[in-house]
């Protein structure tokens, strides 16, 4: 069984310079200002529409599971067109990169949650009265939540091209298309993989969440899971929340076996490195295509095929042909691209100050503050609370092989699913025992993540060194010792891997999680997830703007503060071999 | 196959080439100097130098992989602008592309040149044959052993039929066993003209392997990289290394490569390798400690020559420099024509215990390294016997690359610990008089 590790992008780079963090997180708020601007200009289609409504009968479901099914495909296509387009644009030019990455570390952090309102708005605008508008809306929602981390791999990968192969394509005059398809593509390939199926497990999240949206007056649904559950809820029906349960357990079961598993086996040869590792992972649907010969003639064509494509010898630019750090580079085109920066951003600042400030004061944006604080709180304690329950556990599985073998895909499994579809569940009980809803719906919020705590956990001490275990064993170490001085350090990193996503999810859970409804009960917890939510439902903009504003600041402030010292603290200390 | 070029006789012609990279600290570091070379169709050429002699960089030039800060570099009469074509180039670490089965690595730099499919087969698997590699052409390169890795990269290299192959240390990442049959078919084919191409360049800082397969071998000095020497060999093939003349050539390249290493003069202005800017490869004491004793005991009794005790000791030619040059430098030995004698230090040394070797080391780095003898004024002159590894860093960079300037600050490191000079934390990368209670 392979574990891999990979670092989360939130931290994975160098630190750069806080001038152009900051330019990008203005450059990003501005152009969700102007989105805003697009989305309101709009408004009057949406309410003339009458999209086709979903019904709770659960001869629905398949359909309704593969309309969810190919939205996600959908996204998962752009998704890659971005990265492949995006990553390469920033780590071949270093003036592209001086802003791509920084806008980049922001996008990653926005709470796209609450901006899905003016998707849904600007989309159907631009197609008015069909719902391809809003399943556009619903596949934008779905390229957010996994563009970012996929872009990050790549990028890191293409500027770790190891120099030799570079190199080599240089003297064999490989032209700038080819050597991409063949050098930078085939290498960034297994982390690119890996962190796509982590985006997925991310995707599913926000389809459920976006295929149900209610802006001011206006509902909008899209026939799929997310919707069926969004009616199940307003009907009080447990029994079809059980079902749409079943469909999306054997929705991400389909995807994992028939996508993923075969991809990722196949990717597994693109891996960098010399020694052929111990246990290669494998797919039965891979091995399928590789050995029934039917199949394997039309996946030769296909290759044969593309290979004649990525050979082509397309005029594209031509890349400098001497490396960079050879010519020094012209001071008078970096000045005026940095002025041009600071001129965008001065323009984007002021664009939103003005947006803001001609509705709301300096006591809401206070407000807000506090409530951040809130939301604050309830992460800090959550993943305190799901570190002391979950890594004890992880421990204790990862040290026996058998039990991770079994575990570890569960795991996995329930980091994928969408944990918003389960929370009818926890709100009945909240609802029938009147609990506070203050407290009660805060597990929500981790409800999700807290999965990937666990499974970076278990990899941790899976792979923590038997013959450390032995020496520990022969000293005689035991008890409080054992944890602080042998097992806790071995598995830092993977924890701080594990505790990073899962807070960051935690964050954007918030808006779902911090306001429930059962049929005609409603649940709010003081938060800024229930502020951005309530001035979504209202349709007051300006509110969800500060909002998005007040978490991505707090977001990023807490991926810089803690998060990223930990991890390079764990990298430097605690990495083993 | 043969094509007239302008200059029939010079493939590769370089006048007055100069090469310098920028310094951390700005302004340029020299790597290579007026450096003059011809290369002529028909012979294997060896650029032999230590490590930071600028050999590499001088093969990239040729590559068309970095370009001359400035002087002419010529192939078959055309400035070099970017990899020419007819020149191939076979690397240290195989430079194989693990994606690839060693069929599809082969023909990869056919298919650039726009080969078509049959074509590209043909030639592939002719090359395959030649090289020793039939059997194989489905495996990827993480199941082959390195030896076979390294044929892949010279099946890759010699399929695309180039004019001149350039070698960049192509033995030195395998065993000994592996290299040894590796050169000596590279050489039987090139006796038999079975390879496709008529010159060779092969970088190296194996002194035996060069003799063993050049018929020209330049040698580069130091900092900046020069060609100091150039040597004939004309033993015929196949060489024998036990061969007297062989054992003798061996030696005066031994001796011409130590005869420069004169103890540093005193501190000219920026130049490296002198005062506070000097380099100091890291080199471990435990070695240190273990070459004195080899040296002191019996065959050798206090004077060993360079090759016998590289041979003795299972060293390359490079480890013994650089052991060499720190002894030399903390006066425990002294190198001159490819010996090494101990000094009366070096002789005392050998016969210490633990503590008393550790006082005589600190005695000698405080008054030959001076380096270390700043570090020991700054922290005793500072109240809080503290100071930041950055200071004397920033220092170094005036007069070395960030490379060099990492490594030496390593290997003061390491010296001062064992000396016990001073202490390190490398958490706070801070130096400091105290130690640990």
């Amino acid at each position: 069984m392979v574990f891999h590790k990979i670092s989360p992008p939130a931290v994975g780079r160098a630190f750069l310079p806080n001038i152009f963090d900051l330019a990008a997180l203005i450059l990003v708020i501005g152009a969700l200002v102007l989105f805003v601007y697009g989305a309101q200009e709009t408004t009057a289609p949406i309410a003339a529409l009458d999209l086709v409504p979903v019904s709770l009968d659960p001869a629905n479901l398949p359909e309704y599971a593969l309309r969810t099914i190919l939205r996600m495909l959908a996204a998962l296509v752009f998704s890659l067109l971005f990265t492949l387009v995006y990553a390469t644009l920033a780590a071949k030019s270093r003036r592209a990169e001086m802003v791509l990455i920084p806008i980049l570390d922001i996008l990653q952090s926005v709470p796209i949650l609450g901006f899905l309102t003016f998707t849904v708005i600007f989309f159907m605008g631009l197609f008015p009265g069909r719902v391809l508008g809003a399943e556009l809306a619903a596949v934008f929602a779905i390229f957010t939540s996994q563009a970012w981390n996929m872009t990050f791999s790549f990028y890191q990968s293409l500027r770790s091209v190891p120099k030799d192969l570079e190199e080599a394509a240089q003297s064999f005059h490989l032209s700038g298309w080819q050597r991409f398809w063949r050098l930078d593509v085939p290498f960034g390939m297994p982390g690119l993989v890996w962190n796509t199926m982590m985006s997925m497990s991310g995707g599913w999240f926000f389809v459920v969440a976006s295929e149900a949206i209610t802006v001011g007056d206006t509902t909008v649904t899209l026939p799929g899971i997310g919707a069926y559950v969004a009616l199940a809820i307003k009907e009080q029906n447990l029994a079809a929340v059980g079902y749409a349960l079943l469909a999306m357990l054997l929705v991400i079961l389909l995807y994992d076996q028939l996508l993923f598993r075969p991809v990722v086996a196949w990717v597994d040869k693109f891996r960098f490195e010399q020694t052929a590792s111990a246990s290669a992972p494998t797919s039965w649907v891979l091995d399928l295509f590789r050995r029934t010969k039917a199949l394997r003639v039309l996946t030769r064509a296909c290759r044969r095929e593309l290979s004649a494509l990525t050979a082509i010898r397309l005029p594209l630019p031509k890349l400098p042909s001497w490396p960079r750090r050879d010519g020094s580079p012209s001071r008078i085109v970096d000045a005026l691209w940095l002025a041009l920066i600071l001129a965008a951003t001065a323009y984007a600042s002021w664009l939103t100050a003005d947006y803001i400030s001609a509705t709301l004061s300096w006591d809401e944006a206070w407000r807000v503050t506090k409530l951040g604080f809130v939301t604050l709180a309830r992460v800090i304690v959550l993943m305190i609370l799901a570190t002391l329950i979950w890594v004890p556990i992880g421990v204790w599985i990862g040290l026996r092989p058998k039990v991770a073998e079994r575990v570890q895909p569960l795991a996995q499994f329930l980091a994928a699913f969408p944990a918003n579809i389960a929370f009818p569940v926890i709100v009945v009980l909240i609802v029938r025992y009147g609990l506070n809803a203050n407290i009660w719906l805060s597990p929500l919020m981790i409800l999700g993540t807290q999965w990937y705590i666990l499974f970076n956990v278990i990899a941790g001490a899976s792979a923590f060194p038997s013959d450390l275990k032995e020496a520990a064993q022969s000293f005689h170490v035991k008890g409080w010792r054992w944890w602080r001085n042998v097992i806790l350090p071995g598995i830092f990193p993977y924890y701080v891997t594990g505790a990073i996503t899962a807070s960051g999810g935690s964050w954007n859970a918030s808006i779902v999680a911090e306001v429930a409804s059962w049929g005609d009960a409603k649940l709010s917890a003081a938060g800024l997830g229930a502020y951005i939510a309530q001035a979504t439902e209202a349709g007051d903009f300006p509110k969800v703007v500060l909002g998005i504003v007040v978490m991505c600041i707090f977001v990023t402030l807490f991926n810089r503060i803690l998060w990223r010292p930990l991890y390079a603290y764990g990298e430097r200390r605690f990495r083993l071999g | 196959m043969l094509e007239l070029a302008t200059k029939p006789d010079q493939l590769i012609d370089m006048r007055g080439v100069c090469r310098s990279f920028p310094k951390a600290s700005g302004g340029d570091l020299l790597v290579l100097d007026r450096v003059d070379l011809t290369i002529r169709p028909g012979e294997i050429i060896g650029l032999l130098g230590r490590s930071g002699s600028g050999k590499s960089t001088l093969l990239r030039i040729i590559a068309g992989l970095i370009s001359p800060s400035s002087g002419q570099a010529q192939c078959r009469g055309e400035a070099i602008k970017g990899p020419p074509q007819g020149i191939a180039m076979v690397f240290q670490s195989f430079a194989l592309f693990p994606w690839l089965t060693v069929l599809e690595n082969v023909e990869f730099g056919l298919e650039a040149k726009g080969v078509d499919r049959a074509g590209r087969r043909k030639r592939a698997l002719a090359a395959i044959d030649l090289i020793g590699l039939d059997g194989f052409e489905s495996a990827y390169p993480k199941e082959l052993s390195g030896g076979m890795r390294q044929r892949v990269g010279f099946a890759r290299a010699l399929v695309v039929h180039p004019d001149l192959l350039l070698m960049d240390e192509p033995f030195s990442a395998l065993d000994v066993l592996t290299a040894e049959t590796l050169r000596t078919d590279i050489i039987d084919l090139w006796i038999e003209g079975r390879l496709p191409i008529k010159s060779v360049l092969m970088v190296t800082h194996n002194i035996e392997e060069a003799v063993l397969m050049c018929d020209r071998i330049l040698v580069l000095s130091s900092s900046p990289g020069r060609i100091s020497t150039e040597i004939k060999v004309t033993l015929s093939h196949p060489r024998n290394r036990l061969d007297p003349s062989f054992r003798q050539l061996v030696d005066t390249i031994y001796a011409n490569m130590t005869q420069k290493a004169e103890p540093p003069l005193a501190s000219l202005e920026g130049i490296p390798g002198s005062g506070v800017g000097m380099v100091l490869n890291h080199v471990s004491t435990n070695l240190l400690a273990g070459l004195i004793e080899a040296v002191a005991a019996e065959p050798y009794n206090g004077h060993a020559d360079l090759p016998d005790l590289a041979g003795q000791l299972q060293l390359e030619a490079d480890e013994i420099f650089h052991l060499g040059e720190s002894l030399q430098l903390l006066r425990l030995a002294q190198l001159s024509e490819g010996d090494l004698t101990l000094t009366d230090a070096g002789r005392k040394f050998a016969n210490l215990d633990t503590d008393a070797r550790k006082r005589l080391f600190a005695e000698h780095l405080v008054t030959y390294v001076p380096l270390i003898s700043l570090i020991r004024r700054v922290l005793d002159e500072r109240p809080s016997h503290t100071a930041p590894a950055a200071r004397f860093r920033n220092e170094l960079e005036d007069y070395m690359s960030e490379e060099y300037a990492d490594e030496t600050i390593h290997t003061v490191i390491s010296w001062g610990r064992y000396a016990e000079l001073f202490s390190y934390d490398e958490q706070a990368e801070r130096f400091s008089l105290e130690n640990p209670q």
